[in-house]
């Protein structure tokens, strides 16, 4: 097997280097336009020239190799355990054209480390806008370097770059400058107790906590004995280094870089000024939050009155088809009905994620976190905290990974504690056939009062979030250092490309993992709805003729009679009526509550679970929506699902912790069993009692 | 005087960043010595601010800003 060549892409946040990763390695990973996109290793290959193949890293921004989150850790953890297996043979330091000077920082931190460097300048279409020229035969010179100048945007420079990366021998590991003359006597103590480890490498180590493989940790043990510095002073040296470090970048683009400032524009700051304003800020954000959620619904009824009435054709055309027995009965009803439970919410999901999207690439994001900030500190949060709630409408898996760039461990924690809160795509099939059913239709303002409830529902979601963000915020005892900075990177178009894959990634997720979970369960509740034991479901026949024979019932009726007798008695009705009791008092009944009972694998799995129950032993071809409307309630008459059963139902939702996946990440996040434990006890209890109150109140 | 002190759409430089409750972070974005900064835009109760520090736009809060020195040009 020929070597394969390790190649780490490396640089600050939102540089490019997700854009770089996907054009080498033609994967499509994530990009966006706020720092902190990327929070984790990703790996793909690349084929360069001569039959060569790299392995590529993608790895998260870092502003220097200084950690002061947990994304950037990884970074430094990488490069500082020789002993990794995705240690760098090649560091690709990816910079940003109108950032150059700040970007090189890290540049010379890992010049220091002697791992052979290319720097690549990404952006390069935006420096004519800029007014930016570059001397790049001085830039290499004096970098000690070989430069890449490329744009992923306009596919340029990117078989120069594997060129580069093909001839990586050549590249000199000399570093650009000798950081240990910000205290000479220092490093040279240093040198001498340590004498075989690489000088730089042992200051990083002294510098800060780095979480190090066992061998490497034997190596370094000593190093814990050698901070004879007090932290303060050690905190001054690398104030010292990173000075140093500056004036050596600025000298070197005095002559390397011209900014030709008449030529630059910056639409950044005009728009600013109106776009993080006090007022029209909040308001365009207002706006901005209402327009989404009136085109979700104004945009996707009509895609999925189509989807419906498809899936409800295709389950009678299976059965018509298709020859009688077991078999085409559970893929008519069990399988087809639940997946169109889940097929139908496709077009609201995509325009979701379609916004999320937009709203990321553009780079607004960032300016959200900077309106909120002040606001969510009230609440334990920080600024940041905003990114996650937000994205976490789409879903809280990666929305919980999304906090690794909050600096504070404690605002980290408590964020992950509550963005299960936040209304996600989950969430939304349950919503939206509930509010089909129990709001009216009608407008206000041009708003259909539906559109208004589901953005309540988002803000109750919301609400809950911060407002159980306070009250852990008084509870939980936890000194952490807090500070902020967040960078306000430019305003770009979003590219339609970068888009258009996110949405259908992540639809294609959402449909996908979903689609698993739900055919299993739609199988195994066909087989229980099916199958039941004892007389009462194997003689319904002859026990709902027998009761009815007085009564000269149609053959309809009776057959409809002996079905939902079978049901009541088939496995999952006997289940069904055990756990009513403590249904009933929130209006729903034992179908429901097989639903919810399902929903806590995933809760998308209501609407496939209900649409199951009810297509076993119907004959009419009916959609989801319409049998859910027929359901009366065994008790009181009248429709099942009525205003006040609704209302209970949705807000059930909207609080309780019903997904196995969050709870996985929460506990790899936090690890411990603990929280992600609380969050399923307390949201649920809480859920609980708040959908208990408003059945009692409404009915 | 401070950055916190700086008003909207104002300028400055940058003279002494020593304090250690500057994290290192906020240095290496650009925040030295000898640097320009203008603040662009503040939000309610001047917090965060939001400022273009020679170029490198980025917003902290005034915790921190009341640490960064600075002075202006008709001082
Ligand atoms: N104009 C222009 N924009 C680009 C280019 N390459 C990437 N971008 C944009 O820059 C932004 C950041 O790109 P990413 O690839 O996500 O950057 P990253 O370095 O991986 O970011 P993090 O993972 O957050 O650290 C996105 O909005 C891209 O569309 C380019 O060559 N030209
Ligand atoms: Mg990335």
């Amino acid at each position: 097997m020929s070597k394969q060549i390790n190649v780490a892409l490396i640089g600050n946040p939102n540089t490019g280097k997700t854009s770089v990763f996907n054009a080498l390695t033609g994967l499509n990973q994530k990009v966006g336009n706020y720092p902190g996109i990327t929070v984790e290793k990703k790996e793909g290959i690349c084929k360069l020239p001569r039959g060569v193949k790299a392995h590529i890293i993608d790895l998260p921004g870092t502003y220097s190799l200084n950690a002061s989150s947990l994304d950037e850790n990884v970074v430094i953890e990488l490069l500082l355990n020789k002993n990794d297996k995705d240690y760098p043979d090649l560091a690709v330091v990816v910079s940003d054209v109108e950032n150059l000077k700040r970007n090189l920082l890290l540049f010379t931190q890992i010049k220091d480390l002697k791992i052979p460097t290319i720097l690549v300048i990404n952006m390069s279409d935006r420096m004519a806008y800029k007014g930016i020229s570059l001397d790049i035969d001085y830039l290499e010179q004096e970098l000690k370097t070989k430069i890449a100048l490329i744009s992923t945007r306009k596919n340029k420079g990117i078989n120069e770059l594997k060129e580069l990366i093909t001839h990586f021998k050549e590249l000199s590991t000399e570093p650009c400058l000798d950081a240990s003359t910000i205290d000479k006597a220092y490093f040279e103590n240093l040198r001498k107790a340590f004498p075989n480890q690489l000088l730089y490498k042992l200051w990083l180590v002294i510098t800060q906590d780095v979480n190090f493989g066992k061998t490497d940790r034997k190596t370094f043990e000593a190093v814990e004995d050698f901070k004879t510095k007090s932290k303060t002073d050690l905190k001054r040296l690398q104030q010292k280094e990173t000075i140093k470090r500056y004036q050596f970048i600025n000298e070197t683009l005095k002559l390397g870089q011209t900014i030709d400032l008449k030529s630059a524009k910056d639409l950044r700051i005009k728009l600013d000024r109106i776009l993080t304003h006090k007022v029209w800020g909040y308001l365009i954000f207002g706006v901005i939050l209402l327009t989404i959620f009136q085109a979700i619904y104004d945009w996707s009824s009509i895609p999925m009155d189509f989807i419906d009435s498809s899936f409800a054709s295709l389950s009678e055309w299976t059965k018509n088809t298709l020859p009688e027995g077991a078999f085409t009965n559970l893929l008519a009803e069990g399988i087809i009905s639940g997946l169109g439970g889940i097929v139908i919410f496709i077009p609201q999901i995509a325009f979701l994620f379609l916004f999320i999207s937009i709203l990321e690439e553009s780079g607004y994001m960032s300016r959200v976190v900077f309106l909120m900030d002040r606001i969510m500190r009230r609440f334990g949060l920080s600024g940041k905290s905003v990114v996650p709630l937000i994205s976490g409408t789409a879903c809280a898996i990666p929305a919980i990974m999304a906090t690794r760039n909050i600096e504070s461990w404690k605002e980290r924690l408590i964020t992950i504690l509550v963005t299960p809160f936040t209304t996600c795509s989950a969430r939304l099939p349950v919503y939206l056939i509930i509010i089909a059913l129990v709001i009216p239709e009608g407008r206000i303002l041009g708003l259909s009062y539906q559109a208004l409830t589901l953005m309540l529902l988002y803000l109750i979601g919301f609400g809950a979030a911060v407002g159980s963000a306070w009250i852990l915020n008084k509870i939980l005892k936890i000194k952490s250092k807090s500070f902020f900075v967040v960078e306000m990177p430019n305003y770009k178009l979003p590219l339609f490309k970068n888009v258009a894959l996110t949405v259908l990634e992540k639809t294609k997720a959402f449909v996908f993992g979903a689609g698993k979970i739900i055919l299993a369960i739609s199988i195994v509740l066909w087989f229980l709805a099916s199958y039941g034991p004892g007389d009462n479901f194997n003689n319904a026949e002859s026990i709902v003729t027998e009761k009815f024979a007085s009564e000269n019932l149609p053959e309809d009726e009776l057959n409809e009679k002996i079905e939902s007798h079978k049901l009541e008695h088939s496995f999952i009705g006997i289940a069904g009526h055990a756990i009513e009791p403590a249904i009933r008092p929130l209006g729903y009944d034992w179908k429901i509550g097989i639903a919810i009972v399902s929903s806590f694998a995933a809760r998308e799995v209501f609407v496939g679970t209900l649409a199951t129950i009810y297509s076993v032993g119907s004959d009419e071809e009916e959609t989801i929506k319409n049998r859910m409307a027929g359901e009366v309630n065994p008790i009181l008459g009248g429709p099942l699902f009525n205003f006040a059963s609704g209302i209970s139902l949705l807000l059930f939702y909207a609080f309780a912790m019903q997904c196995m996946s969050t709870l996985a990440v929460v506990k790899k996040e936090t690890n411990s069993w603990k929280w992600p434990m609380y969050q399923l006890v307390i949201m649920s209890g809480f859920a609980y009692i708040v959908a208990l109150i408003a059945y009692q109140v409404l009915k | 005087m401070t950055l916190a002190e700086l008003k909207r759409g104002q300028q400055g430089t940058i003279t002494d960043v020593s304090s250690i409750h500057i994290p290192l972070k906020l240095l290496e974005m650009g925040c030295l010595p000898g640097n320009l900064v203008e603040l662009v835009q503040v939000a309610p109760f001047a917090d965060p601010m939001y400022l273009n520090i020679n170029g490198t736009h980025l917003a902290i809060r005034k915790e921190t800003a009341i640490h960064i020195i600075i002075e202006t040009a008709h001082e």
